[in-house]
């Protein structure tokens, strides 16, 4: 989308707009410095990786960075594949969970406006500000009273009523769903779940996309490692961890290690970046 | 019979949000409410606690030196980062806004790519490394600016610095998303008429015209910046170690984590919870005030 004529006559100059991608570059080069040096940083040899004066790209790429990881993965006790099986069990169910009951409540909330609905969604507007530390330890106390530590639950659960995927949802829902969309299936003879599933749903596509982003992009990184103690149980980003934390000699692993965790959540989010700018967009909060 | 007619209009409504409510009553409110609780007690996680009453509070604010030094640790934190992350947010969404859908793109995943790159900010250990071969050591001394290197995470007159520098590199998250979106929603027209009207600069048209138009967004960024800027803790020890130097790079968070997960003093732990709660919700109650002048 370019400027109309009339805008860019007016109130844009020449200088104005020469500054501004000056100022985008040079931010933009300080923004990608750090996942360059990343990126190269996993394809450099030994040699280079300890060279002085330090070297910022790679000369002579090479796998052995991961071919090297893959190793001490194939040593490790518990197989690696475990790890990723763990992580992947929690993503999935936790971000299902998540979208499936923030989605339910977001329409009650949103189109129904039961009452008791409005004290409920300015609690949720308040929990937004919450740091996870603040609450952390009822947190722990209310998971070990249920009996869920050392089990997948005590990551999963607590995932489904993340807030900001509720809001999101229903600020979504508010802008997006006519009324008389709804009406007009619900006139077919629609029960309220078939108006939630068949209607409704389709049209909050970029909505629940974003919600299972941001729910993925939290689960996959989450080391669990304040419930979870057996290690078959442990997480790959906690996996991943202690092999970094194998000493100096392992920086070439940990760039390789750091690529890896990263193209994940980075490519998920290029393949839906449109849904994503989308659902921002009704984000909005009237005071 | 009344509540057979009132079941019937709202149970389902009822039925479809219970999951949810119950689950965040169950992991959000209670918790809170547990916190305030427990911060008029003294808890141990083995003993039943104790109720104090108010002694807590008065250990923490007259008694505590630490934690003077990371309430101030904190707001300078919140003061710097805060502002400055939202600024840069709505900069970068602004000019980003002008560009051609490709490059659009581009620049949004560049800027945003750090915010959901999990650990990867610990690589900034390695480019601030203390030694000559940290890549910031070594350029800056090849530049003939310092002579000897810097010890960057350790020295107490600027970890907090290098802490915030990271911080910011990874701020443009969700609020930048929404700045992004917000601006995209805005009515074409509305500018037509600006242009009328005499706006004759972008500063004019963006003081009247665009963040008038986005101010639902700008709260929201706000909310989510105030956040991040307060709750800043646990990145702060996975780059400067805990405790850091002269507890420089000590803040709110940290203190209650020392207290929570090393000390075991829950009820001690749960006061400092509830002081930032507190706060958190004073500055965003500032901050929405502040909103409301613009334009």
């Amino acid at each position: 989308m370019q400027l109309p004529i009339y805008r860019k006559r007016v109130t844009r100059s020449p200088g104005g707009d020469l500054a501004s991608l000056v100022m985008l570059l040079l931010l933009g080069a300080f923004m990608a410095l750090p996942m360059v040096y990343v990126i190269s940083g996993a394809f450099k040899p030994l040699n280079e990786l300890f060279l002085f004066p330090p070297r910022f790209f790679v000369r002579n790429p090479t796998l052995d960075n991961f071919k090297d990881l893959a190793v001490l993965m194939s040593e490790s006790w518990v197989p690696i594949s475990r790890y990723l099986l763990n992580t992947l069990i929690i993503t999935c169910l936790g971000t299902a969970g998540h979208v499936l009951f923030a989605s339910l409540c977001a329409f009650a909330i949103s189109k129904h406006r039961f009452p008791g609905s409005r004290v409920i969604f300015n609690l949720i507007v308040i929990s937004l500000m919450f740091a996870p530390e603040v609450t952390a330890i009822p947190n722990y106390l209310i998971i070990a009273r249920l009996g869920w530590i050392d089990s997948y639950r005590a990551v999963i659960v607590p995932a489904w009523q993340s807030s900001l995927g509720l809001f999101l949802m229903k600020q979504f829902m508010d802008q997006m769903i006519p009324d008389s969309l709804l009406e007009a299936a619900r006139i077919d003879g629609a029960t309220e779940w078939q108006v939630f599933r068949r209607v409704a749903m389709p049209t909050v596509r970029p909505a629940w996309l974003t919600l299972i982003i941001l729910s993925f992009q939290s689960l996959w990184g989450n080391t669990g490692s304040s419930f979870i103690y057996s290690e078959n149980l442990k997480t790959l980003p906690y996996a991943l961890n202690q092999i970094v934390a194998g000493g100096i000699a392992r920086a070439g692993v940990g760039a390789a290690v750091a690529l890896l965790m990263m193209i994940v959540p980075v490519t998920v989010f290029i393949f839906n970046q449109r849904s994503v700018v989308q659902t921002m967009g009704t984000s909005g909060l009237k005071e | 019979m009344k509540l057979k007619a009132f079941w019937k209009k709202w149970g389902v409504s009822y039925l479809f949000a219970a999951p949810y409510v119950l689950l965040f009553l169950l992991f959000t409110v209670v918790p809170v409410l547990v916190a305030m609780a427990l911060s008029f007690t003294s808890y141990n996680m083995l003993q039943p606690p104790v109720w104090v009453g108010w002694a807590n509070y008065v250990k923490l604010l007259f008694a505590d030196d630490v934690f003077l030094i990371a309430v101030k640790n904190t707001l300078l934190f919140a003061a710097i980062t805060g502002p400055l992350s939202y600024m840069l947010c709505l900069l970068l969404a602004w000019f980003i806004n002008e560009l051609k859908p490709t490059m659009r793109t581009i620049l949004t995943l560049l800027f945003y790519a750090p915010s959901i790159s999990g650990n990867v900010f610990m690589i900034w250990t390695i480019l601030f490394s203390g030694d000559i071969y940290g890549w910031v050591n070594s350029v800056l001394i090849r530049w003939g600016i310092i002579y000897e290197p810097v010890r960057w995470l350790t020295d107490p007159d600027t970890l907090l610095w290098v802490t915030m520098l990271v911080t910011l590199w990874m701020s443009l998250g969700t609020s930048f998303l929404a700045f992004i979106a917000g601006l995209q929603g805005i009515d074409e027209t509305l500018y037509e008429a600006g242009a009328l009207d005499g706006v004759r600069n972008r500063w004019q048209e963006l003081w009247f015209i665009t963040l008038p138009a986005m101010r639902p967004q700008l709260l929201f960024g706000a909310i989510i910046s105030i956040t991040t800027s307060f709750a800043a803790g646990s990145n702060i020890v996975a780059l400067v170690g805990f405790p850091s130097t002269d507890y420089a790079g000590h803040t709110v968070i940290t203190h209650l984590m020392d207290y929570g997960n090393i000390r075991f003093e829950m009820g001690y732990a749960s006061a400092i919870a509830t002081l930032l709660f507190i706060v958190m919700l004073g500055t965003q109650q500032l901050v929405q005030r502040m909103l409301r002048k613009i334009g």
